[in-house]
């Protein structure tokens, strides 16, 4: 019983990577691509290593795997969010049938500077308040 | 049992290949960097197979250095890709 389980997070793991892989070379532009790998990828470690505790079965093995999974889980999210960002902020081209990029009228790529969208003469005024020291 | 190690592990030899033709084609330097950590995270991935199929459990130590190195190596990237060093995709 616990072979064949074992057998199928091996299996299903794989498969998840291999689709991680085929994402990978299949889809248009980076940010799709960055979609395909992060989340597939991380799945098909964190089955694996499921089925590598399963195999072990002592308290130190298991404890290293679900390091291994928390590592995974915690960084695979920060690393595809730092290359996306500097591959927008490089000026890596989007699909063309890209519908929707909010960052593009409010991001000055001359000078590096992004605006919120409420920098109007009205936001722009200080009004005193009460709280204020004299 | 053996059977299974080893489809895994074809199956993920057939992903290196795969994640390789990116890393030679990809058009820009960010997906490179891309294809990068995907290579580290399968490789991670092939030693926790190898590890269950010669039943060294230390294996698993050596698949965590892997991990840190590929994040390691995308934060890298991705700082030297913003700064804005000599580039040449």
């Amino acid at each position: 019983m616990i072979d064949f389980i074992k057998g199928a997070l091996l299996i299903t793991g794989a498969l998840f990577m291999l689709l991680a892989a085929v994402g990978l070379l299949r889809l248009p532009d980076l940010l799709t691509r960055m979609h395909a790998t992060t989340k597939a990828a991380a799945l098909g470690v964190i089955l694996i290593m499921l089925a590598s505790a399963m195999h072990f079965a002592e308290v130190g093995v298991v404890a290293r795997s679900f390091a291994i999974i928390v590592f995974i889980l915690m960084t695979a999210p920060v690393a595809a969010h730092v290359i996306g960002r500097a591959g927008y902020f490089v000026g890596s081209r989007l699909w063309s049938g890209t519908v929707k990029d909010e960052l593009r009228p409010n991001y000055d790529p001359l000078t590096h500077e992004l605006k919120s969208g409420l920098e109007t003469q009205e936001n722009a005024k200080r009004y005193p308040r009460d709280s204020d020291p004299d | 049992m053996e059977t299974v190690i080893l489809i895994s592990q074809v199956i993920m030899g057939l992903t290196l290949l795969l994640t390789f033709v990116r890393v030679v084609r990809g058009p820009s330097l960010p997906d490179r960097v891309m294809a990068l950590e995907l290579f580290s995270t399968t490789v991670v991935g092939l030693v926790g197979v190898y590890a269950i199929q010669s039943g060294v459990a230390s294996f698993l130590d050596a698949a965590i250095v892997i991990a840190l190195m590929g994040f390691l190596a995308a934060i890298g990237f991705a700082r030297f890709l913003e700064r804005g060093g000599p580039r040449d995709d």
